[in-house]
């Protein structure tokens, strides 16, 4: 009853190929695109925005950069922590050698030079696959923060080796620095996230796309019907890097405001966008939005529960906290290896029969 | 002998030592994935575990102590024993092995079959559901682990050195104890499985699992044996590290450093972890000795991994691996 495919026809191809073809998808995409636009900036507090919601919009980029990596190409990358650090340096460079440069370009800017660190540690993908990869790209992770740690032009050769977000305003309100406010934040990232899911959901489904997902699945037979690894591999290191270099640079402009290398990118990081891409769901745009929204949403409620609800040390609690999100990864995978976008496959296929199921 | 010459051999020295503890993590690893076929990230996660629950048995420490207190109020942290070494290291291994079977019974059975970076993750829970648990066993300090080998410098290779170049060699008694004992696992461990039944089904499942499956091997009991095997390396590892510098999270991060050791070994030989982990260690130090005054120091977290990815691009399946062959 609620969601249908029967009646809804498609006269034009336009129609047929659109982003979301069934009628449901389309409405409830536009309903949640106008309650984030336009009820969210109204309703949302400092505290929502700091615990939850700008956390989520920034990695749910991130997600989306490995997702494009992992998911739609096959290339496992274990260095996202170190790829957010470079966008989160080279927006800080960027912004204290050019102070005029609107904070908008300069977070694209920053994108871009993540993009370029990418494709140069995804040369080695050209030869080696697999988990060999994985740990190669470790040595991404772990000499980008050591460059990062060590090299003091990074910092501006700042005492504690800490970088700091200047105030840089769009529009007049500021978005970094300490006086920019909740609401001006959030819409901030919001609009880098939607411009973000929209290029990777074109990108993915148009040719560039169909190449990653053939190398993916098989790429010695990808190689032999035309399509180049070259620059299929190298494109998707640099679409992934990209995305996350973003991430990167609004997380420490926006979100941290101080950061330092070895504390705020280091390898947990990677591994905890790897865990919202697998348990969002490989290969969905979809899965990336709700594996950060799971990841994100419940070590807040756990905290919650443990800490303020039954008053157990916040040691106790953090690691309790640790075991609890392990074991539940683990269920995760036992009970859904694809994700909760498997999930919502699932429940999108009982809702078509519903409420006659034969 | 230039001074220089002497104090490089010294560093290559004491790399050769810590390239030994490398190994020690690395073996567990190549256990697990020529076995199953899981890479198995948890493993030095494992080796802290094993060493906190030594420690742990050892001092008569009241499993979950901060747990209770929290819960109920109350202020008990130990039982006020303490077992003697070899009591609470059989203890451990009991532990050890059972952590293997509960791993097998409740994860890894539910994932047969599923794609290599799905088990990947599943480890990788697993890492941070057994580093939660240790803490919230046995508390987050850092502990003192004594095992009765002696520490300190070793007094013996500083004379013969001495008499030797004019020069005595700094190097830890703990450093070469650890060294003889890795030794003696890996050779336990291939006559384990050259001469007995266990190890030689063992050998035939790493070599195929439909094979082994079709002429009676028990898959499961295998995994079990190869997660506790697994157990026992991490102990040992977890061992020499916790008596070297304390029972602490850095332990887990060992880990990481064991990955280039297999990039560089191959992922599925024995001796190839072995050999890997002595290049790793060696190189690490000379590196640092001639070129980390230079570009700055602390080369050691990261020259590792870069040392793999380039040896990579040469050789894709490392040192020891069987070769990649392709079909389509």
């Amino acid at each position: 009853m609620i969601y249908r495919e029967a009646g809804d026809f498609k006269t034009t191809y336009a129609a047929d190929n659109q982003t979301f073809p069934i009628k449901g998808d389309r409405f409830a995409y536009y309903v949640v695109l106008a309650f984030a636009l336009g009820v969210m900036p109204f309703i949302i507090t400092d505290y929502w925005a700091n615990a939850i919601v700008i956390p989520f919009l920034i990695y749910t980029i991130a997600a989306l950069g490995l997702n494009i990596l992992i998911g739609y190409c096959g290339q496992l990358s274990l260095g996202t922590g170190g790829f957010m650090a470079v966008g989160a340096y080279s927006s800080f460079k960027l912004m204290t050698s050019f102070p005029e440069l609107s904070i908008v370009f300069v977070v694209i800017l920053a994108g871009l030079c993540t993009a370029a660190v990418g494709v140069a540690f995804g040369l080695p993908s050209l030869r080696i696959k697999g988990f060999y990869l994985a740990v190669a790209t470790l040595a991404a992770q772990f000499f980008l923060i050591w460059l990062f740690t060590r090299t003091g032009w990074f910092f501006n050769y700042s005492p504690t080796g800490m970088i700091t977000a200047p105030t840089r305003t769009v529009f007049g309100y500021p978005v970094t620095g300490p006086r920019a406010s909740a609401v001006s934040m959030y819409l901030f990232c919001l609009a880098f996230l939607i411009a973000v899911a929209w290029l990777a959901r074109n990108l993915t489904r148009g040719t560039l796309g169909r190449k990653w997902m053939a190398i993916r699945d098989m790429d010695i037979a990808a190689e032999i019907i035309g399509v180049n690894p070259l620059t299929a591999k190298l494109s998707a290191f640099a679409v992934s890097s990209f995305f996350v270099g973003i991430a990167g640079a609004l997380l420490f402009t926006v979100y941290l405001g101080a950061a330092e290398a070895g504390e705020a990118f280091g390898i947990d990081k990677s591994f905890l966008v790897l865990f919202m891409v697998i348990i969002g769901g490989l290969g969905s745009i979809l899965g990336s939005f709700l594996g950060a929204f799971f990841l994100i949403v419940g070590p807040v409620l756990l905290k919650l529960l443990l800490v303020d609800n039954l008053r157990w040390p916040s040691d106790v609690a953090a690691h309790l906290e640790i075991m609890i999100i392990g074991a539940l990864i683990i269920i995760f995978l036992v009970l859904e290896p694809h994700g909760l976008t498997a999930l919502w496959r699932t429940i999108k296929e009982k809702l078509r029969l519903w409420p006659f199921p034969h | 002998m230039p001074d220089t010459m002497l104090f490089a051999m010294e560093a290559a020295l004491n790399g050769l030592t810590a390239g030994v503890m490398y190994a020690l993590v690395a073996l567990g690893f190549v256990l697990i994935f020529k076995a199953s076929g899981i890479f198995n990230f948890s493993q030095g996660v494992m080796a802290l575990f094993a060493a906190l629950t030594l420690v742990g048995l050892q001092s008569g420490q009241v499993p979950f102590a901060h747990l209770i207190n929290a819960i109920f109020g109350t202020r008990i942290h130990y039982f006020g024993w303490t077992l003697p070494t070899l009591v609470a290291i059989a203890g451990t291994v009991a532990v050890m092995v059972a952590f293997a079977w509960l791993v097998e019974r409740y994860i890894f059975r539910h994932l047969v079959n599923q794609e290599p970076i799905i088990l990947f993750m599943a480890t990788i829970g697993l890492a941070y559901f057994l580093e939660g648990l240790g803490d919230v066993m046995w508390g987050a300090e850092v502990k003192r682990l004594d095992v009765g080998i002696p520490q300190g410098m070793s007094g013996t290779v500083d004379d013969l050195t001495f008499a030797w170049f004019g020069y005595g060699f700094y190097m830890d008694t703990l450093e070469l104890w650890a060294a003889l004992i890795a030794g003696v696992l890996v050779l336990s461990l291939i006559l384990f499985s050259q001469y007995t039944k266990q190890g030689r089904a063992l050998r035939a499942v790493a070599d195929d699992h439909q094979a082994a499956l079709s002429v009676g091997i028990s898959l499961r009991f295998i995994w079990v044996l190869v997660w506790s095997m697994a157990g026992i390396v991490a102990l040992v590892a977890g061992m020499m590290w916790g008596a070297k510098s304390g029972v602490q999270f850095s332990l887990s991060l060992i880990a990481l450093k064991a990955l280039p050791v297999l990039i560089l070994g191959g992922f599925t030989s024995i001796p190839g972890a072995i050999v890997g982990g002595l290049i790793i260690g060696v190189g690490e130090r000379l590196f640092d000795f001639f070129l980390g005054p230079i570009i700055g120091g602390a080369t050691e977290n990261w020259f590792a991994y870069m040392l793999a990815l380039v040896f990579l691009l040469f050789r894709p399946q490392g040192l020891f691996g069987e070769k990649i062959i392709e079909r389509v």
